[in-house]
Order: structure tokens, then sequence, then C-alpha cells
């Protein structure tokens, strides 16, 4: 198979997953479940063949074809779309057996409509990663939300249609009142939508059809118009997503629909702007001229500080993991707003690290729910007693969100770390120490508790939830350690990007 | 016979209207109006697909212009004639079931012959080239929707009408000054003559005069905000079927007229340059979506929910003629034909709602989306293609719009239109949450999923909103060659 064909097959494949699944539908629960397992494991595995390819140089493209004059929908793969398609493709293959058990660990209801929406939420997810101009791109991302939006209010009671309201208002209208202007605008400036390596807005810089006070305007617009990435103000969506049921939170709140928010902002700060005219553009007069995306960096600093405090106020366990996402996708935005070429390749790289990590945490947040119906952290002490291996894998994840060796977060924490240290930003590192103390305080404190502390009134017997839980959960906190052997590896697929811009 | 296909599009809707009062077989009458209206569906299909060898002049009983009538079909017309008598053909497929319950048996054929007369009257604007006809056919669909409104099942029908009525023709009335008033400075009917003419007696006073009348008039017929406000009663009292048919085409035609006024008759250059039209009606388009859509939000009945919501899409055509540029023309152009898609399927969907739950008040359709699912689900991708969501056609106009307004530099018109399109999320989304989210109304627990016979119908329209979302070869294209053309007509007008 040449690679070109294996993008088309990459995403086709979960479409058929959603003919298949409304074709079967309840008649057959079991034969509907392995229908979806089958087709993300054959959805891995060519993800994985086409990695191949594009690690060793490749960059195979698709066309589909216009879409509107001039307007076309392509596909390119390059190392970060890849490294993001190989990402939500193997942990979509763990959260559905995650999701077997715990849908029917709980008895929920429309449970064809749910595998069909997350299918295509990972159709979605793969036309994003794969998406060879903005245009696709923002296609792409506005699929994503409409497919998301019933797995939110998958209850369909009066919490879940509060919390979808905020959900689809802040996404769709961030990107309808900025992000598409932004698209636009930047068509009508540079006269093509393509991800082209350096960018594409240096020329009209340069012929000055774009000034660098409005280039900074422009990336204000992708910023907050690309809501996903959930920069403050424009991130209550994302704790107000958590009343969908926990799979969803797992792959979508914290792997596929956030992350194709931080991979739309490094996508663009790369491939659009260019981290080269992101980093060289002063405004202002003066001996220290400001970096245009300076105001980006310290609202991304920012974000990660405020979100960080917020979390810890949190007593529920999904709202606190939800707030710690929002502080955990500002590093990447802040990576793709340093704009050097270590920190995008750590925002890159934390793309990764912390999906596999955050991942891990709502697999046990709601393993404990299905097995202890718990759903707040002060009435988890002792549980490390019943449920050993779900604290165990909370525990590793963890050292991976706070990034600390061997966790897999310490790599990307560290390639953002030094590009604040090469552009001066002293501020953002202090501010990216603390928020790691942060994470430790807000964080750590829950498994110790669990194993710690003795149970309230009646001791607890061993009580893990359904192996369908349970094995997911530990393979995803065994695979945020093993990254961080394989840091070099990831650094190295990542290295183009941000070279091929010189 | 070939040739004779743009008089036929007329001549059999209308022979065939009087035909069926006569025959007053209701059955009868159903099955050939449905035959007669995907006939002429056939016919201007063939008309437009033959539009590649250019355009075609039709000469009214073999006398040449200016002394006979004369028939013109070029891209803009052909196409919009196609989804005018497409939808036709749709909507009177999907009418048996809801006519059967709205409208009183005795009144069927009497019905089934105004509605053919109403689409004769609308593809008549489009074809003719005769301006005096266009007010015929005007006053032929405008008389006969009149009767079509009044039919609805409650009594506030007629009223309804009775202040359409009025309202449409003083319309019809200014749009007929505004003729007489060319007729006297150009002494021509003919649209190209007058076209011709116009040169030199353009700055004289009477020529504004005419031309403030007939857009005025053209603006009552098009609803655009604040001469709309015969729409609203219009739409939620007539049958579901008429507002169906109605609320895709009649607008739209209207708006045609409006492009052919500007463009062909006139110059941009005299409507834009010499009168500043093109700030007003930019002015009023915006106004009216924000004070439409608004006013849609708070609507308690879904029929009047979408009929607010048409006055503000209207505003959105308006944009992209204003812009007087290919982009902008192609956008609204692509806006009539993606509207008339969206619209039609939503009142098709409402139909379907009023046959089985009997009633049109949102508390009363609480719940819904349990009992009749797959109406529902119809209404929630209809309603993304009104947001505009990417792979609808909703989006492709505003796409289309948005930047040709931004390549013209006009940021406000661009901000505010993007920022007006969320409005029509909150209207569309809570319905949504009422059909879904809400505990069954005892209207809904009841009700049964509609016929097949009309989700059907339904389900084709909709669809389409996504086909023409993701392929516009046929839509954005066909709008793109017409714009095309009637921009180059206007710089040959120049020349001569």
């Amino acid at each position: 198979m040449t690679p070109e064909n294996l993008i088309w097959i990459a995403m086709l494949l979960p479409l058929v997953a959603i003919a298949l699944v409304f074709i079967i539908g309840e008649k057959s629960p079991n034969i509907r479940e392995s229908c979806t397992i089958g087709i993300s494991v054959a959805l891995f595995w060519v993800t994985t063949r086409l990695a191949g390819f594009v690690f060793s140089g490749g960059r195979p493209s698709f066309k589909m074809g216009e879409m509107l004059p001039g307007f076309e929908i392509a596909f390119t793969v390059e190392p970060l779309g890849m490294l993001f398609a190989l990402v939500a493709s193997g942990l979509w293959i763990l959260t559905t057996v995650y999701a077997i058990g715990y849908m029917r660990g709980h008895h929920e209801k429309n449970q064809t409509r749910f595998y069909a929406c997350f299918a295509s939420a990972i159709f979605a997810a793969l036309a994003a990663a794969f998406a060879a101009n903005l245009f696709t791109l923002f296609v792409a991302y506005e699929l994503m939300t409409i497919s998301t939006y019933p797995l939110v209010t998958h209850h369909g009671d009066e919490k879940a249609k509060k919390g979808g309201r905020i959900y689809l208002g802040i996404l769709l209208s961030t990107s309808v009142a900025f992000f598409m202007l932004a698209i636009a605008w930047t068509w009508t400036v540079a006269g093509t939508l393509d991800f082209t390596p350096g960018g594409i807005l240096a020329q009209p810089n340069i012929d000055g059809k774009i000034s660098d006070f409005q280039l900074s305007v422009l990336l204000g617009l992708f910023a907050f118009g690309i809501g996903k990435a959930a920069i403050m103000p424009f991130h209550r969506w994302l704790p107000a997503a958590m009343v969908a049921p926990t799979p969803v939170s797992a792959l979508l709140h914290a792997v596929a629909v956030v992350k194709v928010g931080v991979f739309s902002i490094l996508k663009v700060s790369i491939y659009i702007f260019g981290i080269d005219l992101i980093s060289e553009t002063r405004l202002g007069e003066g001996a220290n001229p400001i970096m245009m995306s300076d105001w980006l960096c310290y609202l991304a600093g920012a974000t990660i500080l405020l979100a960080s405090l917020v979390a810890m106020t949190k007593d529920n366990l999904k709202a606190r993991l939800a707030y710690s996402t929002v502080s955990q996708l500002a590093y990447i935005t802040l990576g793709a707003a340093l704009a050097t070429s270590d920190s995008v390749i750590g925002g890159g790289m934390h793309i990764a690290m912390h999906a596999v990590g955050k991942i891990t945490l709502f697999f046990c947040a709601g393993a404990i729910y299905v097995g202890a119906h718990k759903t707040n952290i002060s009435d988890m002490r002792g549980l490390g007693r019943a449920m050993p291996l779900t604290m165990g894998a909370f525990l590793l994840a963890t050292l991976s969100i706070i990034g600390l060796p061997p966790g897999g977060g310490a790599w990307s924490k560290w390639f953002l770390a030094l590009g604040t240290v090469q552009t001066g930003h002293f501020w953002l590192l202090a501010a990216l120490m603390v928020s790691s103390l942060l994470n430790i305080a807000y964080l750590i404190p829950i498994p110790i508790r669990a194993f710690m502390t003795p149970a309230g009134e009646a001791p607890m017997k061993f009580k893990e939830a359904p192996m369908m839980c349970v094995v997911p959960l530990c393979i995803t906190a065994v695979g945020s350690v093993v990254l961080f052997f394989f840091g070099n590896e990831i650094y190295d697929v990542l290295l183009p990007i941000a070279t091929s811009a010189r | 016979m070939i040739e004779q296909l743009p008089v036929l599009v007329i001549v059999i809707p209308l022979m065939a209207a009087p035909l069926f009062v006569l025959i007053g077989n209701r059955k009868l009458v159903l099955l050939l109006t449905q035959l007669v209206c995907w006939t002429v569906f056939g016919i201007t299909v063939s008309l437009l697909s033959r539009m590649q060898y250019g355009p075609i002049s039709y000469e009214l009983g073999g006398w040449p212009s200016p002394y006979g009538i004369v028939y013109n079909v070029d891209y803009l017309s052909a196409f919009v004639m196609l989804f005018v008598s497409g939808l036709g053909a749709i909507v009177i497929t999907y009418a048996p079931k809801s006519v059967e319950r709205e409208v009183h048996h005795s009144k069927h054929s009497l019905f089934y012959a105004s509605y053919l007369l109403c689409m004769t009257g609308l593809l008549g604007m489009c074809i003719t080239g005769d301006l005096f006809n266009v007010f015929v056919f005007l006053e032929i669909s405008s008389l006969s929707s009149y009767a079509l409104i009044s039919l609805g099942k409650t009594r506030r029908a007629p009223l309804a009408a009775l202040h359409y009525l009025i309202i449409g023709t003083v319309g019809a009335t200014f749009f007929l000054i505004g003729i007489g008033l060319l007729y006297q400075m150009t002494g021509t009917l003919n649209m190209a003559d007058i076209a011709s003419r116009l040169q030199a007696v353009e700055s004289s006073r009477t020529m504004l005069v005419a031309f403030a009348f007939m857009t005025v008039g053209l603006f009552i017929k098009m609803a655009v905000f604040p001469l709309h406000t015969w729409l609203p009663n219009a739409y939620t009292y007539a049958p579901s079927v008429v507002t169906c048919f109605i609320a895709a085409t009649a607008t739209k035609v209207s708006v045609y007229a409006f492009i052919r006024l500007i463009y062909v008759i006139f110059t941009p250059q005299f409507a834009f340059e010499r009168l500043p039209l093109d700030s007003a009606l930019m002015a009023f388009s915006l106004v009216g979506i924000f004070v439409a859509s608004v006013a849609a939000i708070y609507q308690t009945n879904i029929k009047r929910l979408l009929a607010y919501s048409s006055v503000a899409q209207i505003g959105y055509m308006l944009l992209g003629i204003s812009m007087s540029n290919v982009g902008g023309l192609t956008a609204g152009i692509t806006h009539m034909f993606n509207h008339a898609l969206i619209k039609g399927g939503l009142f098709m969907v409402v139909g379907c709602f009023a046959l089985r739950i009997g009633s049109l008040k949102l508390e009363d359709l609480r719940g819904a989306g349990k009992t009749m699912p797959l109406t529902s689900f119809a209404w929630v991708v209809g309603g993304l293609g009104l947001i505009g969501v990417p792979m609808t056609a909703g989006f492709v106009s505003k796409w289309l719009l948005l930047t040709s307004a931004l390549s013209l530099e006009l940021w406000p018109v661009a901000v505010l239109m993007l920022l007006s399109s969320l409005l029509a999320v909150v209207y569309i989304w809570r319905v949504v949450e009422i059909l879904y989210f809400s505990p069954a109304s005892h209207l809904a627990k009841t009700a049964k999923e509609a016929p097949m016979a009309m989700l059907i119908p339904t389900y084709i329209v909709i669809g389409s909103t996504i086909v023409f979302g993701c392929w516009t070869v046929y839509s954005a294209g066909i709008a793109h060659a017409a714009a095309e053309s009637l921009l180059g007509i206007t710089q040959m007008g120049g020349v001569q």
C-alpha cells in the first residue's frame, strides 16, 4: 500500500465503524463493540504503517477535491500531525475497551449513538491531524465540535443540557467569531491557506499587506478562535464538558478535542506564521521592543497558574482533572507562542505526553466511580487498599503530568523551559516551576491519601472496577513511563517541523 | 420541441391550473399537479444544462422584440427557475398528507390550482425579458399566494392573508409606478432596450424616482427589514405546505428581480455610485439581520421563529448583492439557493410536527425527539445548515460572503455578519434542547413518527443541504457563472 492510500484508508476506517455500529445497533452489543475494537486496531495498524513513511521523511498527500472554488479539502501528513494521529488512534483502542467496561458496568443508555459519535470524533481528529490547509482543518475542527455534542449531553438530563449549552456555545462562537475571521483574513492577505514549512505570512508582511501589529492581532484571533485550546478566558467549556460519561472525558477531553485545539495552534504557529516570523517580529520602539506573541506567552503563563490554582479548590475529581487539563494545554500554547525550535518541539511532545498521562487519570476517575461510586476526592481516603491497581496507575500518571522523571512529561516540560530561557522570559520559567509545584500539591495527595490514610468506617476489601476498565488504565500508566525512555526518539521525529523552516 | 422549452415552462402550469379547477376531482388533480410540477422541473433542468452554449432568447408568438415579449434564459434565470420548480415539485410530493389534514376537502382542487399559478408567476418573473410582464407575473404569484395563505386552518389565516394583500399590493403598485415612469422616459418595456436607452436619461430626476419606487416595491415583496411586517403572520398561519413553498421560493424570486433591476436594467454604477444604495442596503441588511434574529429568539411558535429567521436571511443575500463584485454577487446568489433548500427543508420538518403533534407551540414540541426521532434529527441537520456549520450549505454561502467582504476590506460588515450568525445558534439550539432535553408534553408523548411519504421528501431536501455543503459545482459554481455574466452585461452596457 502506498502511503497516499493509507491516508484515505485511515480516514475511512472510523466511517466504516460508524456504519457498522448503526447497522448492528442494539441487536447485538457484543458484535457492535467487537467491530469498534477491530476497526480501532486496524486503524492503529494503518497509522503506524503511515508513520513509518512519514517519520523517515515522506510527506504523502491526498486531495479530496474542491469544496468551494479555490478552497480545497486536502490532506498532507507531516510529523506533528502524524504523532497526533498515532496518539489518537492508539488511545482509541484502549478507550473502547475501557468504555465497554464503564458503559456496561454503569448501565448507560443509547450506547449505539455513543459508539457512533465516538468514531465520528476520531474521524474528525484524523482529518484535523492530516489537514493540508487551514480550510480543511477548520472543517474538521467544527465537525469535532458537532459530533461530540451528543456525547457531552449523553445523559440527557438538565445538567447535561446546561453543560452542553456552555460547551457548544463557547466552542461554536469562538470558532465562528474569531477562527473563521482569522482564516478568511489570512487567505485575503496571503492568497493561500496551505500549511507551508516556514509559514505563508512572511511575504505579505514584507509586501506591507499586513503590518507587524496586525500580525499580532491575527495571532490573537487564532489563539482565541481555537477555543478548544482552552486559553483563558475561553476555557469554561472544558469543565462544563465533564458532565459526559467518563470515557468521553478521557478520550475527548484529554486527547482528541483539546488536542485538536492545541494542535491547531501549533500548526498555525509553525506552518502559517512560521516560528521565525513570530520570534523575529518586534512590536514597539526603543531599546526593548517586545515579541509580537509576548502577550500570548504571558496569557498562557497566567492560564497555567490560574487553572492550577482553581484545580486545587475542586473536590470533585473530574473537575480537578479538567482544570488541570486547562493548565496543561496552556503549556502547549506557550510552546507555540514562544516560537523557538525547542519550544515548539516541546509543545508537540507534550501533546503525546499529556495525552497518555491525562487519559490514565481520567480512566482512574471513571474506575473509581464504577468500582466504588465515589466522585469526590475527600471520600477517597484509604481507597488504595480497595483499588491498589487504579491508585498505583494514578500515581504513575501523576508523575508524568507533574513533569517528574520517570514520567514522560519531564521531557516536554524540559524543552518548554529551554524555550523560555532562550527567549529571555524568565518570569515564564518561574511560572512553569511554580506550576509544577502546584501540580504536586493538587495531584499527589490523592494517591497518597488513598494509600496512607486509614479508611473511614468499615475496612475496605479488595474491590477493583471491572477488568475492562482496569487493564486499559494500567497499560496507559505504564505507557506514560515508557514514553520517558523514548524522549529522544520523539525529539528526533519532531525535529523536522522546527528545522524545515530555516 | 426543444426550442419551445422556455415557453413551455410557463404555458404548461398556466394552462393546467384552470383545467384542474374544471376537473375538480381532488385525487386526480393532486396526481396531475405532481406530474406538471415534475415536468416543469425537468424542463428547467434541461434549460440549465443548455446554458453552456450561451443564453437563450425566445420570442413569444414569433414577434421580434421590441414589438413582442421576449423570454430570456441565462445562467441566473435558469438557476433560479431550477430551484423554484425543484422545490415546487418536491414540496407537492410531500404535500398530500399535510393538505389532507390542514385544508378543507372541498378546496383541494382550488388549492392545487393556486399552487400551480403561484409557481407559474414565480417562474414567469424569472424568465421574462419584459418589464411589464414582470409585474403581471408578480401579481399572478402574489394573488395566488394570498389565496393559498387564506386557506390556513385557523381563522387568523384570512386576516394574515389580508394584511399581506394590502401591503403586497402597495409593493406591487410601487413597482408598477416605477415601470410607468421608466416607460415614459424610454418609450419601451423591453429590459434590454431600457438598459440601452437609459444612459441618455440617467441623470434625470424621473429616473431616480422610478428607481426608488421599484426598489421599495421589491423590498416589500422581499420582506426587507423594516418592510417585513406582513411576513411572520403570513408564514405562521398559512397551511404548512404553502409556507414550505413560499418561504423557500417567493422572497428569493423578488431578490432575483432586484438583481435584474440593478445589474441589467439599471447599472451598479447608477445604483451604488450615483445613489448610495450599497451603504443603505448594507445598513438595512445588518440591522435587519440582528433585529429579526433577536426577534426569532423570543418566539414561542416554531413557524414564526423560522419566519423571523427568513427576514434575517434575506439580509445576507442583500449584503452579497450590495458588494457589487463577482465574489459578493456569487455569495448572494448562492445563498438564495442554499437558503431555499435550508428553509424549505426546515418548514417541511415543521409540517411533519404539525401533522403529528397538531400544534406548533414550542411548549407542545417538548420531548418530541423521543417520539419523532427522524423528524427531530432532520431539524438538527437543517438547523446546522442555517447556522452555517461546515459541510452544510449555509457554511458555503457564509464563507463566500465573508471572503468577499474581506477582499473589499469591509471589516465591520465581516465581523457583524459572523456575530449575527451566532444568533442563529441560539434560536436553532433552543428548539433542539426543547426537542431532546425536555420532559415530553402530553401531545408529544403520544405522537407517532411522521409518515414516510413526508419524511422522504423532507430528507431529500435536508440531505441536499449537506450535499451542497460539500460539493458546490452546481451551486456556487453556477452562481459564479451567473455573477460573471451579470457583471459582464453591465460592462457591455457601459460601452454602448
